[in-house]
């Protein structure tokens, strides 16, 4: 489950941002993502998360959003992974 | 570019822009193209345009109006409703003689009625507007205000809401998120792995896909060759 989770998401990471081949897989649980990557504005986490929902199945609340959960590609990754656990 | 009278609700007609292609000895029918809405428009329009280009080099006439309220129009987006773009839509399937339509992404809510044509990856207005509700509610709560998406969307629905600086009226939010596209035997959907690769609309920096473009025109160059030898 946790291997297929980090392989969509890292893929939904490079179809968003538009990441080379291989950019995406280099990431680490520490690759910052809010406040690092200056083309994710608010825009681009709303169509970011609505990937995320489509792609994973599951259901992001507003209110789950936070700096926090999209501090870096470990945080974001621990979020789906338990969302997609629950579901 | 070509001036157009496009159909308001009200009566009377808006000059409104189109571009166009016509290579020569093109038959007087064309392909129709409905674009894509909001940011997603601006995002795809050089994939859109580029799909036109390669179409015109197969010989098949195109024609790219404006929605009204977005790009050159000269009216006003909050006035605007999903069904006023459809009978935009359908003045200019009239006016340019449109023999098919090709809708982009959340264009196909705006498509013609009777012309028959393809949805390229349609997206429900729901999901549109639940992506633009989001958008605002994370820019305001980094302004430090705690903004919902019920409460945007009743008072939406009441005065208007300005989405994604886009600024929406009342009837608009009431009816757009109700809206899918219109599944009819005369259209059909190109899906977006058909065309291999990501939705260029994903891409927070707008980008070009040559192999995209190439692919999803072919599949309508085809399908229309086929149909005149039907």
């Amino acid at each position: 489950m946790q291997d297929d989770t980090d392989q969509l998401l890292r893929a939904i990471l490079r179809d968003v941002l538009g990441l080379k081949p291989g950019q995406a897989e280099a990431f680490t649980a520490q690759t910052g993502l809010f406040g690092h990557l200056p083309e994710l504005d608010s825009m681009a986490v709303a169509g970011l998360l609505t990937e995320i929902e489509d792609r994973l199945g599951i259901i992001v609340e507003d209110e789950d959003v936070d700096g926090d959960m999209l501090a870096d590609y470990g945080s974001l990754l621990n979020f789906v992974s338990e969302r997609r656990g629950a579901a | 570019m070509t001036q157009w009278p496009c159909p308001l609700p009200g009566g009377g007609t808006a000059d409104e822009w189109a571009l166009t292609m016509r290579p020569d000895g093109a038959a007087k029918a064309c392909l129709l193209i409905v674009p894509a809405l909001f940011d997603e428009g601006n995002k795809l329009r050089r994939f859109t345009v580029e799909v036109m280009r390669r179409l015109a080099a197969s010989g098949v006439a195109c024609v790219l109006p404006d929605l009204p309220g977005f790009n050159e129009s000269i009216l006003p987006l909050d006035t605007q409703t999903p069904g006023d773009w459809q009978v935009a839509m359908e003045g200019a399937a009239r006016h340019f003689a449109a023999s098919h339509v090709l809708t982009i992404r959340g264009g196909a809510l705006a498509a013609p009625r009777g012309v028959p044509g393809w949805h390229y990856a349609p997206v429900a207005g729901a999901s549109q507007m639940r992506q633009m509700l989001r958008a605002r509610i994370l820019a305001a709560r980094e302004a430090g205000r705690s903004e919902t998406q019920d409460s945007l969307l009743e008072a939406g629905r009441m005065h208007g809401l300005e989405l994604a600086g886009y600024r929406l009226g009342a009837d608009f939010i009431a009816e757009f998120g109700g809206l899918v596209a219109r599944e009819e035997p005369s259209m059909q959907t190109i899906t977006q792995d058909m065309l291999g690769g990501p939705g260029l609309w994903l891409r927070t920096e707008p980008g070009e896909d040559a192999g995209q473009a190439d692919a999803l025109a072919a599949i309508i160059a085809v399908a229309l060759a086929q149909r005149e030898t039907a």
